[in-house]
């Protein structure tokens, strides 16, 4: 947990008015797993893409293995594996050819690579059907496959966009196994895209929680529980106007942990009770106050709250 | 881009679009050995191996025109859907993520393209001059040879133009059949309907012909643009290299007329030759060049989504 892989502020992406990513700060330390979670369509996808230098950041930096991947894509790529959401190969070559173009795009030599490849196989659980063309194999085995083309290279990061779409509750726990297989016997840092909570919280070391392409919640599974459980505060407030100066008065004041705005509502997380200095700083500031109240929810809650809020 | 080449020279080889290049390479083939060969000796330009490929003997075409009407059919073929079908099989954004640079991907599979055709071309070539060969009985001249291999080179550049045109249209058209359906409306329009379009300017700009003179300034304006198609680049170019009396595809009254006196009547070099279609060459290639300009501008600013 020392080095610094991916480093991310300000990341902005717009696509014409529209603001996918909104000012994301990111941070992947290595041998970390890093849940990255938001319901489809809140920027996870195209923050990926901007980690690997496929799309370019409308504003912002990032930096990955120590590198911009829009400057350097190569060295980026040479250390960082990527699995799309909806992984592709080549439906008429079989599993193993597959691979062995991905080991000679990576420069290897063949004899490694076979070694190497042989030995990826055997760990998805793909030895029999290597030789069978990828067209007949089925979506969790191409999700494999697309596992093992991501680790050939050796990768010291991994980043993971939706992994456990489609796959059986099986799959699900086979792929969380070598999630963290991998980051503890190899100490590969793993960034972990889903849009499940439950099904990925138990896999990661820190989990960001994404909602109209900012990061709402961001801390330990841990942490967040401890936040959201019955021991803190949960304050919403419904606001309308108030600048950034508001936000830094709300969370300057004492015991307030968390504070983040989305829409209308600002959500105040604290470890005691700050209604009354809370609502007085809003009005202070000249915003209007249209609503305010106490919650203590659940980390699983706040999170479903956040997917209702991006559905509409 | 090394890998990237030689994986799409294998696909090239393994599909059974690979079938349709096998077929025209048989048709040269056929070509040469069914041909009247003492009709061709005694009617052409004098050169047997020449005459092979533009003598019609009867059959409404040459083997010439064959080369020009299905030759873009290979050259889309091995494009329409190199980059369009890889985004929508979810291969483009993995082989992105492995360290090559975007531009690999395009030089691999445009080489890998033009690679294919080269085969394509001079196996045809070979095969029919060498079944011609063993009919004739004399093998070809120098003068011939180079005339050959620069018809040879001439062929593959209007390929290739066709193959940039179908690999533009599969960078811009994420859907492989809009890509094919409009390289092939393309092809059609300036193959076919520029002659229609050439008289049209033409009859606009000199809308009374009444004398030679006028006839002269007709035709003229509806060979330049004519030449807008590759496909009139092609034949003008490769009708002159074929032909070394010179100037009897090339319409004479089109291209500079006093260049064509006096060589009307005796044969020219083939290094002569050449320079009277050098500017077509150059044309051609300069289209080539901006095609892939475009592809390249367009593919690498492209967002890249699996």
């Amino acid at each position: 947990m020392s080095e610094l892989l991916v480093e991310a502020a300000g990341l902005v992406k717009a696509y014409g008015d529209f603001l996918a990513v909104d000012g994301l700060d990111l941070r992947l330390s290595e041998g970390e797993v890093y849940g990255f979670l938001g319901p489809n369509g809140s920027g996870k996808s195209t923050t990926i893409l901007m980690m690997l230098g496929l799309t370019e950041p409308t504003a912002g930096v990032v930096s990955v293995v120590g590198h911009d991947p829009m400057r350097e894509p190569l060295e980026v790529k040479r250390q960082v594996g990527y699995l799309p959401e909806s992984v592709g190969f080549y439906g008429d070559m079989t599993g193993r050819q597959n691979l062995l173009y991905t080991a000679d795009l990576n420069n290897m030599r063949l004899g490694d690579a076979k070694e190497r490849i042989d030995e990826l196989l055997g760990m998805v659980d793909l030895t029999e059907a290597m030789n069978q063309q990828v067209g007949q194999y089925s979506r969790g085995m191409r999700q494999r496959l697309g596992l093992a083309d991501v680790l050939l290279k050796r990768p010291r990061v991994i980043i993971l966009d939706d992994p456990t779409l489609g796959l059986d509750p099986t799959g699900i726990q086979w792929l969380l196994g070598i999630i963290e297989e991998l980051s503890t016997r190899q100490g590969i840092s793993v960034f972990l895209s889903s849009h499940q909570l439950h099904e990925v919280q138990q896999v990661c070391h820190r989990v960001g929680i994404m909602s109209h392409g900012k990061i709402v919640l961001e801390g330990t599974v841990a942490e967040l529980t401890e936040q959201t459980a019955s021991g803190g505060f949960g304050l919403v407030l419904e606001v309308l106007g108030g600048d950034d100066g508001l936000m830094a008065t709300l969370q300057a004041l004492p015991s307030v942990k968390t504070c983040n705005r989305v829409g209308n509502e600002i959500v105040v997380q604290s470890g005691a009770d700050v209604r009354a200095q809370a609502t007085a700083a809003v009005i202070a500031s000249g915003a209007s106050l249209l609503g305010a109240s106490s919650e203590n929810r659940t980390l699983e809650e706040i999170y479903l709250r956040y997917f209702a809020g991006q559905e509409s | 881009m090394r890998a990237i080449f030689w994986k799409e020279l294998s696909d090239h080889f393994g599909k059974k679009r690979f079938n349709l290049m096998l077929g025209l390479v048989l048709v040269g083939v056929a070509w040469a050995a069914f041909i009247d060969k003492d009709a061709v000796v005694s009617g052409g330009t004098g050169s047997f191996y020449l005459d092979l490929f533009t003598t019609t003997d009867g059959v409404p075409l040459s083997l010439l025109s064959f080369l020009s009407f299905f030759g873009p059919i290979i050259g889309i073929t091995l494009g329409f859907d190199s980059i369009n079908s890889e985004r929508t099989q979810g291969t483009l954004s993995r082989i992105l993520a492995q360290p090559v640079y975007r531009d690999a991907v395009y030089n691999g599979k445009f080489l890998a393209g033009l690679f294919t055709l080269t085969i394509v071309v001079f196996s045809l070539g070979i095969a029919a001059v060498g079944v011609a060969m063993a009919r004739y009985g004399l093998p070809p001249s120098g003068d011939e040879t180079l005339r050959l291999i620069g018809f040879g080179s001439v062929t593959i550049a209007y390929l290739a133009f066709w193959l940039a045109l179908s690999m533009a249209a599969s960078i811009f058209l994420r859907n492989a059949v809009a890509s094919a359906l409009v390289s092939i409306g393309v092809w059609i329009s300036i193959s076919f309907f520029i002659v229609f379009a050439a008289t049209a300017v033409a009859d606009r700009m000199v809308p009374d012909v009444q004398d030679l003179a006028d006839q002269a300034r007709h035709t003229n304006v509806q060979l330049w643009v004519g030449r807008v198609s590759p496909e009139r680049l092609f034949s003008e170019a490769t009708g002159t290299l074929l032909d070394p009396i010179g100037g009897r595809i090339l319409n004479p009254l089109g291209v500079a007329p006093e260049r064509l006196q006096g060589l009307l009547m005796s044969p020219v070099s083939a290094g002569q030759s050449l320079q009277l279609v050098w500017p077509h060459i150059v044309v051609l290639l300069a289209m080539i060049a901006s095609l892939i300009g475009v592809s390249y501008v367009r593919f690498m600013r492209e967002e890249v989504r699996s």
